[in-house]
């Protein structure tokens, strides 16, 4: 199995990512963004967390003309499976591959603190380790976390089964860190190949960094 | 040619920044300020000397780049 990993001027979660994947018994490759074609022999794609062209004008913006993008997007387009986080959410959102958009926490602040998520779909090969209202504890590092839809936007990604992850308590009651419509952490796609989050579960693989609840999730990608 | 480029975000969509700027002036006893809103400004000067040209590329960079029309409204003034 075989994870290609992008990396940006400014990407910093390329190595976290590759470890996670690599502890997982995956081979892992970092892409560089001025290549022009993802390897061939990729299972998965992550566009791997960070500071992306420093998100200046916007988080993702300029990342979205990267040379790499023009192939992530055939990629996508050919059902290949494409994983977000963090940063790379937002660079899928700029590149039109995810729905929505990535605006600045309510509270204007950048929030680093481990958080409890629900899963609110499993029907798709990212959370089919999990079970539907399961609850798990999984890091969230970001100034722009804050997701918005409109409301026809929202209705489409319920009646598709679009939404996987809300904040909420360890209980899985709502808690909203940084106004997200619905409280709204994770999406993916109506094909359910490209998926996007905000909280870093490549940063939750061992008990001794808090949680190892990342394991679940990742490992859905890797099944043949 | 100067381009003035006004990106703030859409109507309906909150702005963080503004309520905070507002609190902020309430603090300050300014009560009179109904609603504000943050925005950005992003000026180009472009070496283009036809306006309506000028506005048509200017209006291509706010779709591509400038800014996120998901979020964000944009009004470009040529000066």
């Amino acid at each position: 199995m075989k994870v290609s990993i992008l990396q940006f001027p400014g990407t910093n979660c390329e190595y976290d990512t590759q470890h996670a994947f690599e502890e997982l018994g995956a081979t892992t490759e970092i892409v560089w963004h001025k290549a022009e074609s993802i390897p061939s022999d990729t299972n998965l794609l992550v566009v791997a967390g960070g500071f992306s062209y420093g998100d200046y004008l916007r988080s993702g913006a300029i990342a979205k003309f990267s040379p790499v993008m023009k192939a992530v997007g055939e990629y996508a387009k050919n059902g290949g499976k494409v994983l977000g986080i963090c940063n790379g959410f937002q660079v899928l959102t700029e590149a039109g591959l995810l729905p929505g958009a990535l605006k600045r926490n309510e509270h204007l602040h950048f929030i680093s603190k481990h958080h409890h998520l629900k899963i609110v779909n499993n029907e798709n090969i990212f959370l089919e380790n999990l079970n539907n209202n399961d609850v798990v504890n999984i890091p969230i590092a970001h100034h722009d976390g804050n997701y918005y839809i409109d409301q026809s936007g929202l209705k489409s990604l319920y009646d598709n089964n679009q939404v996987l992850l809300k904040y909420t308590d360890e209980k899985g009651e709502v808690k909203n860190p940084n106004g997200s419509v619905d409280s709204i952490a994770g999406i993916c796609n109506k094909e359910k190949n490209v998926f996007g989050l905000m909280p870093h579960p490549e940063r939750a693989m061992e008990l001794i960094l808090g949680s190892d609840d990342g394991i679940k999730m990742l490992q859905g990608f890797l099944k043949a | 040619m100067t381009a003035i480029v006004n990106v703030s975000l859409k109507a309906g969509v909150l702005d963080s920044q503004g309520k905070a700027v507002h609190h902020a002036l309430d603090s300050l006893h300014f009560n009179g300020v109904a609603d504000v809103r943050v925005g950005k400004q992003i000026i180009l000067k472009l070496n283009e000397t036809d306006k309506t040209k000028a506005m048509a590329d200017v209006k291509q960079m706010c779709e591509d780049l400038l800014a996120n029309t998901v979020i964000e409204d944009y009004e470009i003034e040529l000066v």
